[in-house]
């Protein structure tokens, strides 16, 4: 019986190594035939994917919220026009029109999702986890909202609305998450080290003052 | 269409299963995918609706069982081979065969890099004055075009408000099909829960989409 389960394992092992390789020479192939044919430079690519490895990502979302939590004259400006907003921090080189910043309260938690595909704001938030990708959240989010914070370990006060924001065109949204108890006088720099990704998602909350890294 | 991408509301499919420290690529060879997508979009061999479409019309079962970005590499294939730019054979073969089609903007190249990092714009000007406001009772109408289409089929037929006015925006509809921008009004819609998922679904939830005007009528 072991001897068979180990078989059975390597089997699937090969298989699923073997699938990969062909996926793999796939997009080689591809690659190859593209640049070839002068549409594209290996090297181009190259920088493309250099750019999205270092200069997006959630620390870009973070400096926005962690100003808006101490700064009220540009909360208000974000919560107006989110694009305008952003733009005048200049921490991102351009900012992408239609970001619109949706805020958290104590009466309503908001809630990212694109039911249709993956539409998310890269430059806020960088490329988006598998998770947002896939069917699980995309299916759930809109029907069962409570019952997807579960599965993230999170719970809203059954008294809070819940707003669910389906992506489905070229707005992108980015939610306010509210500033934790315990920060009075914690600055900018300080606040945004509690901010996380799935805070801005509404997938989560920021991290209390205190709490493990 | 009425595919399987349109997943609002759909059971089945299991728990959310974040990942822990996820990294931004699982293999290389995704990287490459998003930067050839992104490469040849930018050189203006498509545009973001009509990509959106070609990864929409894989088959049900291929889209289910595909990664994100094998997805991604099925639809850009289809979609290059389609307009002519590439043939099926030269991706089998890993070799160009046939003649270059030019493109709208020439070869992507190095020096066009900076350019795909910022999101394209798809605000237009108003041919025509808004036909609702914030605060109207609206019907997201019930139509299944069997092109692209940016109404999740969890909406059509129920009543929502108007909550946002977005302004006027590049029309996925058509721009899908490479039939025009044809910009439209386009609108915050919220719908409660129980609108849309019975008397039994929880009082505290309200949803929205992003609504164009000919997805809506005056209810």
């Amino acid at each position: 019986m072991t001897e068979h389960h180990d078989d059975h394992g390597h089997h699937h092992h090969d298989h699923d190594h073997s699938e990969l390789s062909e996926t793999e020479l796939r997009v080689r192939a591809l690659e190859t035939v593209l640049a070839e044919k002068g549409y594209i430079e290996s090297a181009a690519l190259d920088a493309i994917i250099q750019a999205y490895e270092t200069k997006i990502g959630p620390h870009n979302g973070a400096r926005v919220v962690a100003k808006a939590w101490t700064d009220p004259a540009f909360k208000k400006a974000l919560l107006e026009d989110g694009t305008k907003a952003v733009g005048t921090l200049g921490h991102v080189s351009r900012v992408g029109d239609h970001l619109v910043v949706i805020e958290n309260t104590p009466q309503r938690h908001n809630m990212v999702v694109c039911t249709l595909c993956s539409c998310y704001p890269w430059e806020m938030l960088g490329l988006p986890p598998v998770w947002y990708k896939a069917a699980p959240y995309r299916s759930r989010a809109v029907k069962d909202p409570r019952g997807v914070l579960t599965d993230f370990g999170v719970s809203v006060p059954n008294d809070v609305e819940i707003r669910v924001w389906d992506s489905t065109a070229e707005t992108r949204f980015l939610v306010l998450p509210m500033r934790p108890p315990g920060t009075e006088g914690w600055s900018e720099q300080q606040l945004t080290e509690l901010v996380t990704r799935d805070s801005m998602i509404g997938t989560g909350f920021p991290k209390m003052p205190g709490a493990p890294s | 269409m009425n595919g399987v991408h349109d997943m609002g509301g759909m059971d089945g499919f299991g728990k959310v299963e974040p990942e822990l420290n996820e990294p931004m690529f699982h293999t290389e060879w995704e990287a490459r995918v998003l930067a050839m997508v992104r490469a040849m979009g930018a050189a203006g061999a498509f545009n973001i609706d009509t990509s959106r479409f070609y990864r929409e019309a894989l088959p049900p079962d291929v889209y289910l069982a595909s990664s994100y970005y094998k997805k991604w590499l099925l639809g850009l294939e289809d979609m290059l081979v389609a307009k002519g730019y590439i043939t099926a054979d030269e991706v089998k073969a890993g070799h160009a065969s046939a003649p270059s089609k030019p493109l709208k903007h020439g070869g992507f190249q190095i020096d066009d890099v900076e350019r795909v990092m910022v999101r394209g714009k798809f605000g237009r000007p108003a041919p025509a004055p808004a036909k609702f406001k914030a605060g109207d009772r609206v019907r997201a109408k019930n139509i299944h075009p069997a092109t692209h289409t940016r109404l999740p089929r969890y909406v059509r037929g129920h009543l929502g408000v108007i909550e946002r006015d977005h302004g006027c925006h590049v029309f996925p509809d058509t721009a899908a099909n490479e039939a025009g921008e044809n910009p439209q009004w386009l609108y915050t819609v919220v719908f409660d829960g129980k609108e849309l998922w019975g008397a039994d679904a929880d009082p505290t939830v309200k949803i929205s989409i992003d609504a164009f005007e000919p997805y809506l009528e005056l209810a």
